[in-house]
């Protein structure tokens, strides 16, 4: 069982990274506007142009 | 409308040449449209940036000084056909999305974490059977404790400080308990995996966090959105000053930017925008939203006028004397001020559980520690009990119970057009049983229509609202809204004192006076506050009467409260024989009129001294001391800002249908927190004793909790369910953006 040393510790940063880029999306404003951000996605303005 | 409007006020500079302003937007009902209003602005030279935020319906634009002005951009969007008005982040706003961003990252924290420790625990737990060894055991103990505790420091900070607050305050509140038992719960388990034990409760204490913070977050969301929604609202209002420079150019400026001193145009149909004293000028003016009496009174040179009243007729020049926040009668501030103290000593209903149950749990939990002393347990397993005792009384369900449902029944109201301005305002409007109206503005619409509009032949209103758009006279504007007219007569001509003429289909159509348009009758009406205009179509000549008609749905709304066990009546400020046929058609036999601001308060007083629990509608500077005095309180949308603030609730659009859902909503609300505050009671019947015989695991805490607040939850959106069986066709009233639209530009 002596493999949990090390397995447990990866598990563990892995999941820290995945609260730290909530985080920086937090900071960033990514969830400011959750209705828009939807509706950006399907917007074809790049097209457009 | 051909002033410049002065956007310095809102913009900010955020760069070399370029500036930022946030507008809110008016007339978005598709997901197309943040195409279409990007689309629009980006390619229009000079604009730097435009983000339209679909949630908070606002544009942010930043555009180069020497290139563009926001004039034109604005102008392009109205062309498009969106309205955009500028827009000022209130500062408590502004803290309000600090708070829900801090509380997200707890959130996010206290995810990470008992998504984690239950990783490790399930490990543990399906150890237990099969062949875990002690060092493995401890190994995953002791990472729990790792992640668990700087989790709890971090995430539980909400709780930390609201129980400290509660306990110098020397109050328990709910905090109080929910923090004991996640220091306790962590304390137990370090010591306990410190002693190679089997059991240890990390998950708990931080799965706790995390359920009692997704009800915060809820609870926070809920409240922003309302409050983001009221103030594009406000903006939409968005009250301006023509202000009149020193060089005597005219500048429309927001009210905000006026300064004591400031001279400021007030022509004829618009609002005085400040406290003011009048430099020049004679004229009459309406102050029913101030005094709720609908008689114009006559003022001239050296009068001081008080925000909000309506110019009638004539250009006044006027100093500002009291800008800003300060422009308020001094006598309704004073009792403004006496009256919230009333309320202030409002417990509520969370509170007063927890008042209960907080003593309850520390006595049960002390008295296992000591039964298991006597019966002879060893100190380590009679306190290892006691504490799983707290961690599983930890009122998990009871903190959800009532949280869960205000969020739910708020999300309601506001599908309904009622925007909550305190959470614990649903609890007092559930408690009214007496309903107290004012009159002008209230019961009434706040702009004067035509009353006698049925009795006019056919067409002569809408030939009638097409001239009348070519004046700028506010019952000219009552006669255009009520015939919807769009477009005015091409030869209009306005005579001034007199009123409007123009040619049409070879005849002469003339809207003013009744020498004007040679009316030979009587040129009064039976009704007091009533005005009359005529109306001249060749031969024929009409009278019509102009007054603030009922709002339409309100005989309907008054019998459907009376239905719903309350009782009404109206106060007002207005003259009892005003009020009275209004009091009439409405069947309110219990009626005052020409009541000053004190003579509210003392009928209010009357109300409670006789036991009934008063809730007050009204929206003039004058019900303002009474809105604050009264159990509950409701303001339309077009209230002052002073009764705004002392509501707890806005509604919007033309109908009074809202006051009965919004008691209707919040009486079921009620019934929900008490049925769920019942389930926790149940909840601990069931797992209390479990607890003190000592048979609690990590595990059966865990389930336990989890289960109870899923319960507690679930039966919360019943409340949203039965909101919208009430009211089928519930469809969310657009908002009256014409009206607000108008009222803006005076």
């Amino acid at each position: 069982m002596n493999i949990l040393v090390v397995l447990v510790p990866i598990a563990l940063f892995l999941g820290l990274s995945g609260l730290a880029a909530f985080m920086w999306s937090m900071r960033a404003g990514q969830f400011d506007d959750s209705e828009g951000a939807a509706q950006r996605i399907i917007s074809d303005d790049d097209i457009r142009r | 409308m051909t002033d410049t409007v002065d956007y310095a006020h809102w913009s900010r500079r955020t760069g070399e040449g370029v500036c930022e302003i946030d507008l809110a937007i008016d007339g978005i009902d598709c997901a197309a449209c943040l195409d279409e209003i990007e689309g629009t602005l980006k390619p229009l030279r000079g604009v730097e940036r435009a983000r339209l935020n679909l949630t908070s319906r606002r544009l942010t634009l930043a555009w180069r000084e020497a290139e563009t002005s926001p004039d034109l951009l604005i102008d392009e969007l109205a062309r498009i056909g969106y309205g955009a008005f500028p827009f000022e982040v209130e500062r408590a706003e502004a803290s309000e999305a600090a708070h829900m961003k801090w509380l997200l990252k707890c959130l996010a924290v206290a995810g990470f974490a008992s998504m984690n420790i239950m990783l490790l625990s399930v490990s543990v737990w399906s150890g237990h059977g099969a062949d875990m060894d002690g060092p493995t055991r401890d190994f995953f103990h002791w990472m729990s404790a790792l992640i668990a505790l700087p989790a709890a420091a971090y995430a539980g900070q909400p709780f930390f400080r609201n129980a400290l607050a509660g306990l110098r305050a020397r109050s328990l509140n709910m905090d109080v308990p929910i923090s004991l038992g996640i220091l306790l719960a962590l304390g137990m388990s370090i010591y306990e995996t410190m002693h190679h034990a089997e059991h240890a409760y990390f998950d708990s204490a931080v799965m706790l966090l995390l359920f009692l913070l997704l009800g915060r977050v809820s609870d926070q969301m809920m409240r922003r959105k309302t409050r983001a929604a009221a103030a594009n609202l406000s903006a939409l209002k968005g009250e301006r000053a023509t202000r009149l420079a020193q060089d005597g150019s005219l500048v429309v400026v927001p009210v905000g930017a006026l300064r004591n001193g400031d001279r400021v145009l007030v022509r004829s149909g618009e609002r005085v925008p400040a406290d003011a004293r009048i430099v020049s000028g004679r004229s009459e003016v309406d102050e029913s939203v101030i005094t709720g009496e609908t008689m114009r009174r006559t003022v001239q040179e050296g009068a001081a006028l008080f925000a909000g009243s309506i110019n009638f007729d004539g250009v006044l020049t006027l100093e500002v004397t009291a800008a800003g926040q300060s422009s308020l009668l001094d006598e309704v501030g004073r009792l403004v001020e006496k009256a919230s103290e009333a309320r202030s000593g409002y417990r509520r209903l969370a509170d007063r559980a927890a008042r209960i149950y907080a003593p309850m749990v520390h006595v049960t939990a002390f008295s296992t520690l000591a039964g298991w002393l006597m019966y002879g347990a060893s100190l380590h397993d009679a306190i290892i009990t006691a504490i799983a005792v707290l961690i599983i009384t930890c009122p998990c369900a009871l903190a959800l119970a009532v949280p869960a449902v205000q969020v739910v029944a708020s999300g309601s109201l506001f599908r309904a057009g009622v925007y909550l301005n305190s959470a614990e305002a649903l609890e007092r409007l559930a408690e009214a049983d007496w309903v107290v109206f004012d009159k002008s503005g209230t019961l009434t619409l706040p702009t004067p229509g035509v009353v006698n509009a049925a009795f006019l032949p056919d067409g002569a209103l809408e030939l009638a609202s097409r001239l009348a758009l070519a004046s700028h006279h506010p019952l000219a504007g009552a006669v255009a809204r009520a015939g919807g007219a769009r477009t005015p007569f091409d030869l209009a001509e306005e005579v001034p004192g007199a009123g409007v003429k123009a040619q049409a289909d070879g005849a002469e159509l003339r809207l003013g006076s009744a020498a004007f348009c040679g009316w030979t009758g009587d040129a009064d009406s039976q009704t007091p506050g009533t005005s009359v205009l005529f109306f001249r179509n060749g031969r024929d000549v009409f009278k019509l009467e102009i007054r603030q008609a009922l709002r339409v749905d309100a005989v309907e709304t008054v019998a459907a409260l009376k239905k719903l066990g309350l009782g009404v009546s109206i106060l007002s400020g207005d003259l009892p024989s005003a009020v009275a046929p209004v009091a009439a058609t409405l069947g309110v036999a219990d009626w005052k009129g020409g009541l000053k601001p004190a003579d509210k308060i003392a009928a209010l007083e009357a109300l409670k001294a006789r036991g009934r629990k008063v809730l007050m509608v009204g929206d003039g500077l004058n019900d303002a001391p009474a809105l604050a005095a009264a159990h509950a309180s409701l303001s339309p949308i077009s209230a002052v800002d002073l009764a705004q603030a002392q509501s707890d609730a806005v509604f919007l659009g033309d109908r009074l249908q809202p006051v009965v859902e919004a008691v209707g909503t919040s009486r079921m609300a009620r019934a929900l927190m008490r049925q769920n505050l019942w389930l926790a009671v149940l909840y601990n019947a069931i797992a209390v004793p479990m607890a003190v015989m000592g048979f609690v695991t990590p595990l059966i805490a865990a389930a336990a909790m989890s289960g109870s607040s899923v319960l507690v939850t679930l039966n919360a959106l019943r409340c949203r369910r039965a909101a919208n069986e009430a009211e089928p066709d519930a469809t969310t009233q657009p908002l009256p953006a014409n009206r607000l639209a108008l009222a803006g530009k005076g």
